[in-house]
Protein backbone atom coordinates (compact mmCIF):
# COMPACT_ATOMS: atom_id res chain seq x y z
CA UNK A 1 0.00 0.00 0.00
CA UNK A 2 1.02 3.56 -0.40
CA UNK A 3 1.08 5.80 2.41
CA UNK A 4 1.18 9.54 2.30
CA UNK A 5 3.67 11.48 4.52
CA UNK A 6 1.48 11.89 7.64
CA UNK A 7 0.50 8.39 7.07
CA UNK A 8 3.73 7.19 6.99
CA UNK A 9 5.55 9.44 9.91
CA UNK A 10 1.97 8.12 11.96
CA UNK A 11 2.98 4.10 11.13
CA UNK A 12 6.62 4.60 11.90
CA UNK A 13 5.97 6.24 15.41
CA UNK A 14 3.29 3.53 16.19
CA UNK A 15 6.17 0.59 15.38
CA UNK A 16 9.20 2.54 17.25
CA UNK A 17 6.32 2.23 20.35
CA UNK A 18 5.48 -1.16 20.14
CA UNK A 19 9.16 -2.38 19.54
CA UNK A 20 11.13 -0.25 21.66
CA UNK A 21 8.97 -1.84 24.52
CA UNK A 22 9.85 -5.29 23.47
CA UNK A 23 13.19 -3.97 23.43
CA UNK A 24 14.00 -2.32 26.48
CA UNK A 25 11.98 -4.64 28.72
CA UNK A 26 13.81 -7.78 27.42
CA UNK A 27 17.08 -6.15 28.05
CA UNK A 28 16.19 -5.42 31.63
CA UNK A 29 14.70 -8.92 31.69
CA UNK A 30 17.99 -10.56 30.69
CA UNK A 31 19.72 -8.53 33.55
CA UNK A 32 18.29 -11.64 35.27
CA UNK A 33 20.48 -14.36 34.45
CA UNK A 34 22.57 -15.58 36.41
CA UNK A 35 20.32 -14.02 38.84
CA UNK A 36 16.90 -15.53 39.63
CA UNK A 37 15.87 -16.54 42.40
CA UNK A 38 15.05 -20.16 41.25
CA UNK A 39 17.03 -21.53 38.18
CA UNK A 40 14.07 -21.83 36.78
CA UNK A 41 13.26 -18.60 37.19
CA UNK A 42 16.50 -17.58 35.37
CA UNK A 43 15.46 -19.63 32.72
CA UNK A 44 11.96 -18.30 32.38
CA UNK A 45 13.14 -14.59 32.42
CA UNK A 46 16.19 -15.16 30.20
CA UNK A 47 13.93 -16.87 27.22
CA UNK A 48 11.26 -14.20 27.92
CA UNK A 49 14.34 -11.86 26.69
CA UNK A 50 15.02 -13.52 24.01
CA UNK A 51 11.18 -14.03 22.40
CA UNK A 52 10.74 -9.75 23.32
CA UNK A 53 14.14 -8.71 21.70
CA UNK A 54 13.41 -10.93 18.48
CA UNK A 55 10.05 -9.93 18.43
CA UNK A 56 11.72 -6.47 18.66
CA UNK A 57 13.90 -7.45 15.71
CA UNK A 58 11.49 -8.05 13.05
CA UNK A 59 9.35 -5.06 13.98
CA UNK A 60 12.76 -3.09 13.70
CA UNK A 61 13.03 -4.75 9.77
CA UNK A 62 9.35 -3.66 8.78
CA UNK A 63 10.71 0.11 9.51
CA UNK A 64 13.88 -1.04 7.77
CA UNK A 65 11.60 -1.68 5.01
CA UNK A 66 9.67 1.81 5.13
CA UNK A 67 13.03 3.70 5.11
CA UNK A 68 14.69 3.72 8.56
CA UNK A 69 18.11 2.13 9.43
CA UNK A 70 18.81 -1.42 9.87
CA UNK A 71 17.90 -3.47 12.88
CA UNK A 72 20.87 -3.14 14.60
CA UNK A 73 21.88 0.55 14.37
CA UNK A 74 18.17 1.27 15.36
CA UNK A 75 18.76 -0.69 18.51
CA UNK A 76 22.32 -0.08 19.60
CA UNK A 77 22.86 3.53 18.17
CA UNK A 78 20.08 6.05 18.64
CA UNK A 79 20.14 8.31 22.18
CA UNK A 80 17.10 7.97 25.08
CA UNK A 81 15.39 11.00 22.88
CA UNK A 82 14.84 8.90 20.26
CA UNK A 83 13.02 6.07 22.31
CA UNK A 84 9.61 5.98 22.32
CA UNK A 85 9.00 3.09 25.11
CA UNK A 86 6.88 4.05 28.19
CA UNK A 87 8.92 4.81 31.51
CA UNK A 88 7.61 1.31 32.86
CA UNK A 89 10.22 -0.97 30.78
CA UNK A 90 13.15 1.30 31.62
CA UNK A 91 13.32 1.16 35.42
CA UNK A 92 16.22 -0.97 37.02
CA UNK A 93 14.96 -4.46 37.45
CA UNK A 94 14.80 -3.78 41.65
CA UNK A 95 13.78 -6.96 43.81
CA UNK A 96 12.13 -9.68 42.02
CA UNK A 97 8.59 -8.94 43.06
CA UNK A 98 9.14 -5.44 41.14
CA UNK A 99 10.15 -7.48 38.17
CA UNK A 100 8.00 -10.15 38.35
CA UNK A 101 4.92 -7.11 39.12
CA UNK A 102 6.45 -4.96 35.98
CA UNK A 103 6.25 -8.39 33.59
CA UNK A 104 2.62 -9.39 34.62
CA UNK A 105 1.00 -5.48 33.73
CA UNK A 106 3.52 -5.26 30.45
CA UNK A 107 2.91 -8.85 29.30
CA UNK A 108 -1.03 -8.65 29.36
CA UNK A 109 -0.97 -5.25 27.41
CA UNK A 110 1.35 -6.42 24.74
CA UNK A 111 -0.92 -9.68 24.09
CA UNK A 112 -3.83 -7.81 23.88
CA UNK A 113 -2.12 -5.19 21.48
CA UNK A 114 -0.67 -7.81 19.33
CA UNK A 115 -4.51 -10.01 19.65
CA UNK A 116 -5.84 -6.33 18.38
CA UNK A 117 -3.31 -6.11 15.76
CA UNK A 118 -4.23 -9.35 14.04
CA UNK A 119 -5.97 -8.38 11.70
CA UNK A 120 -4.45 -4.72 11.18
CA UNK A 121 -4.48 -3.13 7.62
CA UNK A 122 -0.79 -2.84 7.80
CA UNK A 123 -0.08 -6.59 7.06
CA UNK A 124 3.53 -6.87 7.83
CA UNK A 125 2.76 -6.10 11.50
CA UNK A 126 -0.35 -8.39 10.86
CA UNK A 127 1.91 -11.44 10.54
CA UNK A 128 3.91 -10.84 12.85
CA UNK A 129 1.23 -10.32 15.42
CA UNK A 130 -0.50 -13.11 14.66
CA UNK A 131 2.92 -14.90 15.34
CA UNK A 132 3.54 -13.42 18.63
CA UNK A 133 0.45 -14.03 20.43
CA UNK A 134 1.02 -17.96 20.66
CA UNK A 135 4.36 -16.69 21.98
CA UNK A 136 3.38 -14.45 24.66
CA UNK A 137 0.69 -16.68 25.78
CA UNK A 138 3.68 -18.05 27.56
CA UNK A 139 4.44 -14.61 28.74
CA UNK A 140 1.39 -14.44 30.60
CA UNK A 141 1.26 -18.08 31.57
CA UNK A 142 4.48 -17.29 33.66
CA UNK A 143 3.28 -13.75 35.08
CA UNK A 144 0.28 -15.23 36.32
CA UNK A 145 1.33 -18.20 37.68
CA UNK A 146 3.62 -16.43 40.03
CA UNK A 147 1.81 -13.34 40.95
CA UNK A 148 -1.10 -15.63 42.10
CA UNK A 149 1.27 -17.91 43.74
CA UNK A 150 3.01 -15.17 45.57
CA UNK A 151 0.32 -12.71 45.91
CA UNK A 152 -1.55 -16.05 48.38
CA UNK A 153 1.88 -17.84 50.07
CA UNK A 154 2.54 -15.83 53.51
CA UNK A 155 2.11 -12.40 54.72
CA UNK A 156 5.39 -11.53 53.47
CA UNK A 157 5.14 -12.76 50.11
CA UNK A 158 1.85 -10.81 49.71
CA UNK A 159 2.78 -7.40 51.51
CA UNK A 160 5.81 -7.20 48.87
CA UNK A 161 3.28 -8.15 45.63
CA UNK A 162 0.75 -5.53 46.58
CA UNK A 163 3.55 -2.69 47.32
CA UNK A 164 5.26 -4.20 44.11
CA UNK A 165 1.55 -3.09 42.01
CA UNK A 166 0.90 0.12 43.79
CA UNK A 167 4.55 0.88 42.72
CA UNK A 168 4.22 -0.20 39.14
CA UNK A 169 0.76 0.66 38.57
CA UNK A 170 1.14 3.92 37.48
CA UNK A 171 4.28 3.56 35.08
CA UNK A 172 2.33 0.74 33.33
CA UNK A 173 -1.02 3.23 32.72
CA UNK A 174 2.04 4.84 30.85
CA UNK A 175 1.56 2.06 28.24
CA UNK A 176 -1.27 3.77 27.09
CA UNK A 177 0.00 7.29 26.89
CA UNK A 178 -2.29 8.34 23.67
CA UNK A 179 -0.57 9.10 20.32
CA UNK A 180 -0.96 12.16 18.89
CA UNK A 181 -1.66 9.93 15.13
CA UNK A 182 -4.68 7.28 16.86
CA UNK A 183 -6.84 8.86 14.76
CA UNK A 184 -4.51 9.15 11.56
CA UNK A 185 -4.41 5.31 12.92
CA UNK A 186 -7.65 4.08 13.69
CA UNK A 187 -9.02 5.82 10.38
CA UNK A 188 -5.98 4.02 8.29
CA UNK A 189 -7.62 0.31 9.74
CA UNK A 190 -3.67 -0.21 11.47
CA UNK A 191 -4.68 -0.06 15.23
CA UNK A 192 -7.89 0.71 17.19
CA UNK A 193 -6.39 3.05 20.22
CA UNK A 194 -5.02 2.91 22.96
CA UNK A 195 -8.15 4.05 24.95
CA UNK A 196 -9.19 0.47 23.55
CA UNK A 197 -6.22 -1.16 24.63
CA UNK A 198 -6.48 0.04 28.20
CA UNK A 199 -9.85 -0.87 28.98
CA UNK A 200 -9.32 -4.42 27.68
CA UNK A 201 -6.20 -4.49 29.79
CA UNK A 202 -7.96 -3.57 32.91
CA UNK A 203 -10.46 -6.51 32.16
CA UNK A 204 -7.87 -9.07 31.49
CA UNK A 205 -5.75 -8.01 34.84
CA UNK A 206 -8.38 -7.71 36.98
CA UNK A 207 -9.92 -11.46 37.82
CA UNK A 208 -5.88 -12.70 38.24
CA UNK A 209 -4.98 -10.20 40.46
CA UNK A 210 -8.70 -10.71 42.59
CA UNK A 211 -7.32 -14.49 42.57
CA UNK A 212 -4.10 -13.31 44.05
CA UNK A 213 -5.41 -11.09 46.72
CA UNK A 214 -3.91 -8.27 45.67
CA UNK A 215 -6.28 -4.27 45.16
CA UNK A 216 -5.51 -2.35 42.44
CA UNK A 217 -4.93 0.82 43.26
CA UNK A 218 -8.31 3.20 43.70
CA UNK A 219 -9.35 4.56 40.04
CA UNK A 220 -9.37 8.25 41.76
CA UNK A 221 -5.46 7.62 42.86
CA UNK A 222 -4.43 7.13 39.15
CA UNK A 223 -1.32 9.27 37.92
CA UNK A 224 -0.22 7.61 34.50
CA UNK A 225 3.35 8.35 34.00
CA UNK A 226 3.36 9.99 30.48
CA UNK A 227 6.30 11.35 28.77
CA UNK A 228 7.96 7.84 27.33
CA UNK A 229 5.80 8.02 23.89
CA UNK A 230 7.39 11.33 23.25
CA UNK A 231 11.25 10.88 24.13
CA UNK A 232 10.94 12.42 27.74
CA UNK A 233 12.77 9.62 29.92
CA UNK A 234 14.08 8.76 33.53
CA UNK A 235 17.61 9.38 34.37
CA UNK A 236 17.73 5.29 34.18
CA UNK A 237 17.62 5.01 30.14
CA UNK A 238 20.58 6.46 29.07
CA UNK A 239 22.94 4.10 30.84
CA UNK A 240 21.37 1.20 30.29
CA UNK A 241 21.34 1.88 26.26
CA UNK A 242 25.32 2.42 26.55
CA UNK A 243 25.26 -0.31 28.40
CA UNK A 244 23.29 -2.23 25.62
CA UNK A 245 24.90 -0.73 22.47
CA UNK A 246 28.62 -0.92 24.19
CA UNK A 247 29.45 -4.11 21.82
CA UNK A 248 27.78 -3.26 18.39
CA UNK A 249 29.74 0.23 19.26
CA UNK A 250 33.01 -1.51 19.15
CA UNK A 251 33.23 -2.45 15.41
CA UNK A 252 29.44 -1.64 13.69
CA UNK A 253 30.78 -2.89 10.74
CA UNK A 254 31.21 -6.39 12.20
CA UNK A 255 30.01 -9.32 10.58
CA UNK A 256 28.13 -11.56 13.31
CA UNK B 1 26.70 -18.59 -19.53
CA UNK B 2 26.40 -21.41 -16.80
CA UNK B 3 28.48 -24.73 -16.89
CA UNK B 4 26.90 -26.23 -13.26
CA UNK B 5 24.07 -28.44 -14.47
CA UNK B 6 23.66 -30.63 -17.04
CA UNK B 7 20.25 -32.01 -15.27
CA UNK B 8 17.43 -30.15 -13.89
CA UNK B 9 17.00 -30.36 -10.23
CA UNK B 10 13.42 -30.94 -8.96
CA UNK B 11 11.64 -29.56 -5.88
CA UNK B 12 11.89 -33.16 -4.56
CA UNK B 13 15.31 -33.46 -4.84
CA UNK B 14 15.53 -30.63 -2.36
CA UNK B 15 13.20 -31.89 0.29
CA UNK B 16 15.19 -35.17 0.04
CA UNK B 17 18.85 -33.31 0.44
CA UNK B 18 17.12 -31.30 3.05
CA UNK B 19 16.97 -34.22 5.27
CA UNK B 20 20.27 -34.14 6.32
CA UNK B 21 19.93 -30.64 7.85
CA UNK B 22 19.03 -31.26 11.06
CA UNK B 23 17.65 -28.60 13.80
CA UNK B 24 21.08 -27.34 15.33
CA UNK B 25 20.11 -28.24 19.00
CA UNK B 26 17.85 -31.36 17.98
CA UNK B 27 19.77 -33.44 15.88
CA UNK B 28 17.17 -35.99 15.55
CA UNK B 29 14.52 -33.55 13.35
CA UNK B 30 15.29 -32.14 10.13
CA UNK B 31 14.34 -28.64 8.90
CA UNK B 32 11.67 -30.50 6.48
CA UNK B 33 10.46 -32.69 9.47
CA UNK B 34 10.00 -29.39 11.96
CA UNK B 35 8.12 -27.75 9.15
CA UNK B 36 10.20 -24.80 8.87
CA UNK B 37 10.75 -24.88 5.22
CA UNK B 38 7.58 -23.31 3.79
CA UNK B 39 8.65 -22.52 0.25
CA UNK B 40 10.52 -24.27 -2.37
CA UNK B 41 10.92 -22.77 -6.14
CA UNK B 42 13.57 -23.86 -8.68
CA UNK B 43 13.26 -21.83 -12.19
CA UNK B 44 14.03 -22.96 -15.56
CA UNK B 45 17.81 -21.69 -14.89
CA UNK B 46 17.98 -24.28 -12.21
CA UNK B 47 17.88 -21.20 -9.54
CA UNK B 48 16.90 -22.16 -5.89
CA UNK B 49 14.78 -20.31 -3.97
CA UNK B 50 14.01 -21.76 -0.71
CA UNK B 51 11.50 -19.49 1.44
CA UNK B 52 11.99 -20.84 5.51
CA UNK B 53 10.02 -19.43 9.15
CA UNK B 54 11.37 -19.38 12.49
CA UNK B 55 9.53 -21.30 15.40
CA UNK B 56 10.33 -18.79 17.70
CA UNK B 57 10.69 -15.20 16.73
CA UNK B 58 13.73 -15.04 18.97
CA UNK B 59 15.57 -18.19 17.70
CA UNK B 60 19.14 -18.09 17.97
CA UNK B 61 19.46 -20.82 15.61
CA UNK B 62 17.90 -19.17 12.94
CA UNK B 63 20.98 -17.75 10.87
CA UNK B 64 23.01 -20.80 11.30
CA UNK B 65 19.84 -22.95 9.71
CA UNK B 66 19.52 -20.34 6.78
CA UNK B 67 23.06 -20.98 6.42
CA UNK B 68 22.97 -24.89 6.53
CA UNK B 69 20.02 -24.62 4.05
CA UNK B 70 22.32 -22.70 1.32
CA UNK B 71 25.32 -25.07 1.92
CA UNK B 72 23.59 -28.19 1.38
CA UNK B 73 21.56 -27.31 -1.67
CA UNK B 74 24.92 -25.86 -3.02
CA UNK B 75 25.97 -29.55 -3.23
CA UNK B 76 22.89 -30.19 -5.88
CA UNK B 77 25.34 -28.05 -8.46
CA UNK B 78 22.41 -25.70 -8.58
CA UNK B 79 22.98 -22.37 -10.76
CA UNK B 80 22.04 -19.82 -7.81
CA UNK B 81 20.70 -20.59 -4.28
CA UNK B 82 18.55 -17.91 -2.18
CA UNK B 83 17.70 -18.46 0.93
CA UNK B 84 14.83 -15.89 2.69
CA UNK B 85 12.76 -16.08 6.05
CA UNK B 86 9.66 -14.54 6.91
CA UNK B 87 6.61 -15.13 8.46
CA UNK B 88 4.34 -15.27 5.75
CA UNK B 89 3.33 -18.84 6.69
CA UNK B 90 3.55 -18.62 10.73
CA UNK B 91 5.26 -21.88 12.13
CA UNK B 92 2.83 -23.83 14.73
CA UNK B 93 3.61 -27.08 16.01
CA UNK B 94 0.76 -28.86 14.03
CA UNK B 95 3.59 -28.36 10.66
CA UNK B 96 5.73 -31.07 12.22
CA UNK B 97 5.51 -34.36 10.30
CA UNK B 98 5.11 -37.31 11.82
CA UNK B 99 8.38 -38.78 11.06
CA UNK B 100 9.16 -35.28 12.70
CA UNK B 101 7.64 -36.48 15.91
CA UNK B 102 9.19 -39.63 15.90
CA UNK B 103 12.39 -37.83 16.08
CA UNK B 104 11.95 -35.72 18.83
CA UNK B 105 10.48 -38.82 20.89
CA UNK B 106 13.94 -40.18 20.49
CA UNK B 107 15.59 -37.14 21.78
CA UNK B 108 13.64 -37.71 24.85
CA UNK B 109 11.23 -34.92 24.19
CA UNK B 110 7.45 -35.14 24.90
CA UNK B 111 6.07 -33.87 21.27
CA UNK B 112 3.74 -31.42 21.38
CA UNK B 113 -0.22 -32.53 20.87
CA UNK B 114 -2.40 -31.42 17.96
CA UNK B 115 -4.07 -28.21 18.14
CA UNK B 116 -6.79 -27.01 15.96
CA UNK B 117 -5.12 -23.57 15.89
CA UNK B 118 -5.49 -22.06 18.98
CA UNK B 119 -3.51 -23.34 22.08
CA UNK B 120 -4.97 -23.74 25.30
CA UNK B 121 -2.54 -22.80 27.85
CA UNK B 122 -3.99 -25.54 30.28
CA UNK B 123 -2.90 -28.68 27.90
CA UNK B 124 0.46 -28.45 29.33
CA UNK B 125 -0.60 -29.23 32.48
CA UNK B 126 -1.40 -32.96 31.64
CA UNK B 127 1.58 -33.88 29.74
CA UNK B 128 1.49 -37.81 28.65
CA UNK B 129 5.26 -38.36 30.02
CA UNK B 130 8.01 -40.19 27.34
CA UNK B 131 9.24 -42.44 29.81
CA UNK B 132 6.56 -44.12 30.98
CA UNK B 133 3.36 -42.65 29.01
CA UNK B 134 2.17 -41.51 32.45
CA UNK B 135 -0.83 -38.20 32.09
CA UNK B 136 0.00 -37.90 36.05
CA UNK B 137 2.76 -35.18 35.26
CA UNK B 138 3.14 -31.72 37.12
CA UNK B 139 4.45 -28.60 34.84
CA UNK B 140 7.56 -27.37 36.31
CA UNK B 141 8.11 -24.07 34.12
CA UNK B 142 6.90 -23.37 30.52
CA UNK B 143 10.59 -22.24 29.88
CA UNK B 144 13.48 -24.81 29.34
CA UNK B 145 16.80 -25.05 28.11
CA UNK B 146 15.79 -23.56 24.73
CA UNK B 147 12.74 -21.50 23.79
CA UNK B 148 11.05 -24.60 22.57
CA UNK B 149 10.53 -26.56 25.31
CA UNK B 150 9.10 -26.51 28.47
CA UNK B 151 9.92 -28.58 31.69
CA UNK B 152 7.76 -31.55 33.10
CA UNK B 153 8.09 -34.02 36.25
CA UNK B 154 6.40 -37.39 35.87
CA UNK B 155 4.70 -38.43 39.18
CA UNK B 156 4.53 -41.59 38.36
CA UNK B 157 8.03 -42.93 37.15
CA UNK B 158 9.73 -39.81 38.78
CA UNK B 159 11.12 -38.60 36.24
CA UNK B 160 12.08 -35.33 34.81
CA UNK B 161 11.52 -34.62 31.10
CA UNK B 162 10.94 -32.37 28.77
CA UNK B 163 8.23 -30.91 26.05
CA UNK B 164 8.60 -29.39 22.46
CA UNK B 165 5.89 -27.30 23.33
CA UNK B 166 2.61 -26.51 21.42
CA UNK B 167 2.46 -23.46 19.72
CA UNK B 168 0.13 -21.88 17.14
Amino acid sequence: MNYNETQLIAIKDFLYKIADDQLIIGHRNSEWTGLGPLVEEDIAFSSIAQDKIGQAQHIYEILHSLGEADADTIAFTRSAADFKSCHLVEYPIGEYDFSLMRNFLFNHAEKIRFEMLADTSLEQLGKLARKYRGEIKYHTMHADTWVKQLGRANEESHARMQTALNETFNLALGIFEESEYAGELKKMGIFEGEVILQQKWIEAITPILEAATLVIPDKNTWQPVYGGRKGYHTEYLEPMLVEMGEVFRLDPKAEW
Amino acid sequence: MRFSTLINITKEDILEALQDVKDPEIPTISVVDLGIITGVDVNEDNFVKVTMTPTFSGCPALKIMENMVKERIELLNPAGVEVTTNFDTPWSTNMISPKGIEGLKKHGLAPPEKHNGLVQIEILEKVKCPHCGSRNTTLKTPFGPTLCRSMHYCNECLNAFEQFKPVD
